[in-house]
């Protein structure tokens, strides 16, 4: 997704997508500077979800990446990720976890 | 066996943990002894160092940028830069210098005169070819692998080798542009 928007980009100097506004949800993304992309879905118009991004990469750096027995691409089976991430979400306020 | 929170667990509250340096130090020497009596040879413990930081390096690169808020390296002197007084005080509380810079900026070297690896240890003589904190080079090359930098990074002066400092050379190899997935006329 990143590769296509910074190919469609009007503007130079892009370097992916942070946003995609639709009509039944938005899509928030991260992107680290090792190319690591967090995605988020919301309510349409939810603001705020820069910090919550951020505070998740931190969570993922913490609970995902030293966790020796995670291998680096695979999907994300740690439970310590789990129940932070969703206290970091039920912290926030705005927003709650649905399904997975 | 279910994982719990444990007291010090930010989500819990917000202590930060600290571990005893000398347990750090001694738990370094303890895998530095283990790879010596499995491998035997020298230079394989050496490279088993290096290959054994890359893998921290490339988990650990996500850490640094979460935590210190790094933006962009706009060059390669930013990069030695950030890494020295950023990243090695962060992750080892000492501050490194940048210094002996290629004329093309493309290697330079990193100088640390305190370094908590090497706490109590003497090399022995018949490990003079060792390099004891080895794994310190992998950590950058991998960590710096992980933000596109090919680099070659490699002790040149060992203080458990008789020098005056510890010294790595750092040497940038290959800048490696994002590689998209799809190829234009697909």
């Amino acid at each position: 997704m990143h590769a296509i928007s910074k190919e469609l980009s009007p503007v130079g100097g892009c370097s992916g997508i942070e946003l995609l506004e639709g009509d039944t949800f938005d899509l928030h993304c991260f992107q680290a500077l090792t190319g690591t992309k967090l995605f988020v879905t919301t309510e349409p118009g939810t603001t705020g979800m820069e910090n919550l991004l951020k505070t998740i990469y931190e969570l993922y750096t913490d609970y995902v990446l030293k966790n020796p027995f995670y291998e680096v691409e695979m999907p994300i089976r740690c439970e310590l990720w789990d129940l932070n991430l969703a206290l970091a979400v039920k912290k926030d306020g705005k927003a709650s976890l649905v399904g997975r | 066996m279910r994982a719990s929170l444990r007291p010090s667990d930010p989500a819990v509250s917000p202590a930060i943990e600290r571990v005893n340096a000398e347990l750090f130090t001694l738990t370094y020497g303890a895998i530095v002894r283990q790879l010596l009596t499995d491998y035997e040879e020298i230079e394989e413990v050496n490279k088993q160092l290096d290959t054994m930081g890359y893998n921290i390096g490339a988990r650990l690169i996500d850490d640094f940028l979460a935590k210190a808020n790094i933006t962009k390296c706009t060059d390669f002197r930013e990069t030695a830069d950030v890494i020295a007084k950023v990243g090695f005080k962060m992750f080892l509380n000492v501050t490194a210098t940048v210094a002996n810079w290629s004329a093309d900026s493309m290697e330079c070297s990193l100088i640390l005169e305190d370094n908590p690896l090497v706490d109590f240890v003497e090399l022995p003589e018949t490990c003079q070819g060792l390099s004891y904190c080895n794994i310190l080079c992998g950590v950058l090359r991998g960590a710096l692998e992980m933000v596109s930098m090919r680099t070659e990074v490699k002790f040149v002066k060992d203080m458990l080798r008789g020098d005056d400092v510890f010294e790595i050379r750092m040497k940038l190899l290959e800048q490696m542009p994002e590689e998209y997935p799809y190829k234009n006329d697909e």
